[in-house]
């Protein structure tokens, strides 16, 4: 596979050595002469120099035959128009963005650059996967399928606690994939009862997330 | 534009930036009826602030062209504005960008075309021109 990757920072740098580890053919740009200067004595002809928005340097670093263009710039502007560009005018199939600013997203939703990779949103749901304190995960969400997995625990006095999955009254487009407890897992049957104290899983479609939680936790406020 | 009876409002993040509009004026900007927001044009709230739902026609010249081809485009699909004009230094991206529809204006591309023109003795220009 050859990869461009646009922006010689720890990201970019990094992800550079472990995709030439791996075997592939790899050139990373930065605009910045003294960083350029500083990664170019290890990687040496696999970084280049030069404003990795401008036309004639990703021509130069060979956009026209990357299989998958990275830019991990610290201008989220400048990762939108790469993306943009690579997608639109080279034919690119696979583009990733750093997204440096979360507000910024909906600009990258917006003109269809995806995924956007946003490292304060992942670490802000790691946050939230460790300390669950409004009692409900997003794992997964899967737009375009138009489902969602979300992680809850049960508590104590849940209108959940010893009641079999069958008989939980989950709204149809909503499925528990798994129960948690004492340090394993699951796959449940409708038969398999749920306890408090569990953490459960559920596959959801995009909307019921309101009247899961409520089964599960029982005030809606708390989720 | 305002001079013209149109509605004018201005967004940027520098708000020293208003003395600019001022100078030089007998009344202030603002009193001019223009209007003055501080902020970043990636920020939403910035935009909606400035007007941009209400807007006819929206010019993206910051400083920046990536910027400008970013807030334009936010400009002509999320909020549907009829004009939207771009500055865009870099002549290869303008041109692009301009095949992508957008309404790009190049100075560089300008400049160029007017040196050559002055160059060639096809116009002659008398003092500063452009």
């Amino acid at each position: 596979m050859y990869a461009l990757i646009v922006g010689a920072g720890k990201v970019g740098w990094n992800l550079a050595r472990e995709l030439i580890d791996k075997g592939n053919e790899v050139t990373l740009v930065e605009e910045h002469r003294r960083r350029y200067e500083t990664v170019e004595e290890e990687l040496e002809h696999a970084i280049q120099y030069g404003d990795g928005t401008e036309l004639w340097v990703l021509e130069r670093a060979g956009i026209e035959r990357a299989d998958l263009v990275v830019a991990v710039t610290g201008d989220d502007e400048d990762n939108l128009l790469i993306c943009q560009m690579a997608t639109e005018k080279y034919g690119v199939d696979r583009v990733v963005a750093r997204c440096n600013n979360p507000r910024n997203l909906q600009h990258f939703e917006l003109l269809g650059i995806k995924p956007a990779v946003s490292a304060t949103d992942l670490i802000l749901r790691l946050i939230e996967h460790e300390v669950p304190k409004y009692g409900l995960v997003h794992l997964l969400d899967l737009k375009e399928e138009r489902l969602e997995i979300i992680e809850m625990e049960v508590g104590i006095d849940s209108p959940a606690d010893g009641v079999r999955v069958a008989d939980l009254g989950l709204p149809d487009g909503a499925l528990v994939i798994s129960i948690l407890r004492d340090g394993g897992g699951f796959v449940p049957v409708g038969e398999s009862v749920v306890r408090g104290g569990d953490e459960v899983l559920v596959v959801l479609d995009i909307g019921l997330e309101e009247a899961v939680t409520q089964r599960f936790i029982g005030r809606t406020e708390a989720a | 534009m305002l001079a013209d009876g149109h509605e004018v409002s201005v967004l940027d993040e520098n708000p020293e930036a208003i003395a600019l509009l001022n100078k030089g004026q007998e009344r202030s900007w603002e009193d001019l009826g223009g209007s003055f927001t501080v902020g970043t044009a990636l920020e939403i709230d910035a935009l909606l602030q400035a007007g941009v739902e209400q807007a006819d026609a929206f010019v993206a010249s910051t400083d920046g062209d990536n910027t400008n081809l970013v807030i334009a485009q936010i400009a002509q699909r999320r909020f549907a504005v009829d004009r939207v004009v771009v500055r865009v230094l870099d002549p290869a991206r303008a041109k692009w960008y301009a095949e992508q529809g957008l309404q790009t204006i190049c100075p560089t591309q300008t400049a160029i075309e007017l040196l050559e023109a002055a160059v060639r003795g096809r116009i002659r220009f008398e003092g500063v021109a452009g």
